[in-house]
């Protein structure tokens, strides 16, 4: 079955992609299977200079998800684009950078750093992280500035970009109109809810950051209903994830309003989830009636 | 290659309060496992799987030995399980202690609580593959909470310390690592505030620590495990560790 999707920037072979921050730059995951078989890979997040990022305990686990506070700890670009990206390049898959910062012009510097090579197919424009003190968050709840990081983001680079939109927002619609009318080749959506968890007997939240980012099954619901509400207001494409752990909830992702998906947290349950899904997705496909996931796609209505 | 590994229960036995011991098989993991690395266990209706330290492997039987305190939902569930059961796990995972050291070498092995397991698949295999001189101190919590003594006997000089005084010795382990002079060299698993105390006890030798965080992959991917380096960098205990030089990383 054809499980291929054309995206800008992105010849995908089957749509399922390992999230940015749940899968490093794929190194340890490659200990487990041929990365070749991913339709592309969305690398941990990247920032001007090395980032340490949060102190620990950086997760904790909650009813159907977890939280995360990890801080965006990365190498810095010029790390990333030396020694990361040509490690990933060697495998037959897309590569799409994360990228993120603290202000505007940092968003710019890494954006342009990533136009030196020809191996990262797309950007992923990450304004929702909710666990760094500076930018993250700001960028991603206001419409305003959404917009002119976009812009500026587009000029920037000589990529497709994609933007990340946080869940944590009265009015997605809105946010991802804005983006839209800046240029956004894609959306990406969502990124982790903020919530928090205290361990009774010392009255202390279970994260040293005291909040963090809630993902997986517990969020799927929030995500599906943005991605259904964002897909009757925009058209470009939208990347979905949160919480997809089966080829059912790919499939309800591209229902709902998905062009392809990203797998996150259900990595660290199950190293080998992403090689699971693709293998599944055929026989769910044709168990609803599909022939293709383009057929998924245009039987919903929605051309790309 | 990494595989898919399969561990079916042989037993679960409680061997202290809330502290439980697996015997499990797979044959890989009973081959490969250095003293130090750990299993990823998955446990059905948790999101994240549970670091477990292997305490002991018998490549004979393709068995593993688990030491585990029931203290939360998981390793509840998980002292439940039943002779017959199958568990998905990952691993050997991290990089252990190395058992390459010189036959003049006497070692102190340091263990407290649930950082005694790892110590006891080191000591087990110091012993069986070197002559070296070890000497262990363990401490517990309590009298009931006191596990391995016997095993440890019977490899070399052992010396129970209790928080509470109940059995051994009357404090913690750090009263009386000092007293052992002609050690050099020392191995560590335990609480971090336990271990920051050796290392600083013990500064005189080099050391090995082996180290707990909270995980999320357990892999390496998702730099959820880190420790603070000497040099202002970070390393990741799942991967990277749990086993660190002790002057390499701030405690
Ligand atoms: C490398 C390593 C080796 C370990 N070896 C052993 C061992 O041999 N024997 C043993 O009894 N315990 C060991 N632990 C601690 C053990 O992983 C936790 O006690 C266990 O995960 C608690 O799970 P739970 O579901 O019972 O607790 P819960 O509190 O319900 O767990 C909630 C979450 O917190 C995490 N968590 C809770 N306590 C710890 C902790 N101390 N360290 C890391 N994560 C924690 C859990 O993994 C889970 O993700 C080890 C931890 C690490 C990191
Ligand atoms: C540990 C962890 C680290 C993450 N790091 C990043 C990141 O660096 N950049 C980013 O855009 N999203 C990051 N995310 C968000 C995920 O990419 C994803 O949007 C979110 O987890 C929802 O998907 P899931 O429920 O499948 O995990 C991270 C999530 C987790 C759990
Ligand atoms: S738990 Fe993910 S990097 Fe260690």
């Amino acid at each position: 079955m054809n499980l291929s999707v054309k995206l800008p920037g992105l010849n995908l072979k089957n749509p399922i992609m390992p999230a940015s921050g749940c899968f490093g730059f794929g190194k340890e995951y490659s200990e487990y299977y041929d990365l070749s078989l991913l339709g592309g890979v969305m690398m941990k997040a990247a920032t001007q200079f090395e980032r340490l990022g949060n102190p620990t305990p950086r997760v904790a686990e909650t009813s159907a998800g977890m939280l995360n506070a990890i801080g965006l700890q990365n190498p810095g670009v010029q790390q990333i684009i030396d020694h990361e990206v040509p490690r990933l390049a060697k495998y037959d898959t897309s590569i799409i950078a994360n990228i993120a910062g603290s202000s505007i012009e940092e968003y710019e510097f890494v954006a342009a750093s990533f136009n030196q090579t020809t191996d990262v197919d797309a950007l992923e424009l990450n304004i929702s992280c909710p666990n760094v003190k500076e930018g993250g968050i700001q960028f991603g709840t206001d419409p305003f500035m959404a917009k002119k990081v976009t812009e500026v983001v587009k000029k920037a680079s000589n990529k497709p970009v994609y933007v990340k939109l946080s869940p944590n927002v009265h009015n997605i619609v809105e946010m991802a109109k804005a983006v839209e009318e800046a240029g956004a080749d894609g959306l990406s959506m969502i990124n982790t809810l903020t919530g928090m968890k205290i361990h009774l007997p010392s009255r202390k939240p279970l994260i040293a950051n005291k909040t963090g980012g809630l993902s997986g099954p517990a969020i799927k619901p929030v995500a599906i209903r943005m991605i259904y509400e964002v897909r009757q207001q925009v058209s470009i494409p939208i990347i979905g994830m949160g919480g997809i752990t089966s080829a059912e909830d790919v499939l309800e992702y591209l229902i709902a309003g998905a062009d392809a998906v990203a797998v996150g947290t259900a990595n660290f349950q199950n190293p080998f989830v992403c090689v699971d899904i693709i293998n599944e997705l055929p026989e769910v496909l044709e168990q609803y009636g599909f022939n293709s996931i383009e057929d998924v796609i245009e039987k919903r209505g929605i051309t790309v | 290659m990494r595989k898919r590994e399969t561990m079916s229960v042989l037993s679960v036995t409680q061997i202290a309060t809330d502290t439980f011991e697996m015997i499990a098989e797979n044959s890989r993991i009973s081959e490969q496992a250095k003293p130090g690395q750990f299993v990823h266990i998955y446990i059905p209706g948790h999101t994240l799987r549970r670091p477990i330290s292997i305490a002991a492997v018998d490549p004979s039987t393709a068995s593993v030995s688990l030491v585990f305190k029931a203290i939360g939902d998981g390793t509840k569930q998980l002292s439940n399980y039943l002779p017959g059961m199958q568990i998905d796990v990952l691993g050997p995972n991290g990089n252990g202690f190395s058992i390459d050291i010189s036959e003049d070498e006497r070692v102190l092995l340091i263990g407290g609580g649930v950082g005694v397991p790892p110590m006891y698949h080191l000591a087990k295999r110091l012993s069986e593959e070197t002559s070296i001189d070890i000497v262990s101190v363990l401490g517990f919590q309590t009298k009931n909470a006191v596990f391995y003594e016997e095993e440890f006997n019977r490899i070399g000089e052992t010396y129970i310390v209790t928080d509470d005084g109940s059995y051994g010795t009357h404090g913690v382990v750090t009263d009386i690592v000092g007293q052992f002079t002609d050690r050099t060299q020392y191995f560590s698993c335990g609480p971090l505030p336990m271990l920051r105390a050796v290392k600083s006890k013990l500064s005189h030798i080099p050391g090995k620590v082996s180290l707990e965080e909270r995980m999320g992959c357990g892999v390496g991917a998702c730099m959820a495990c880190v420790l603070p380096t000497v040099d202002n960098h970070y390393k990741k205990i799942c991967s990277e560790g749990p086993v660190f030089v002790a002057e390499e990383v701030v405690l």
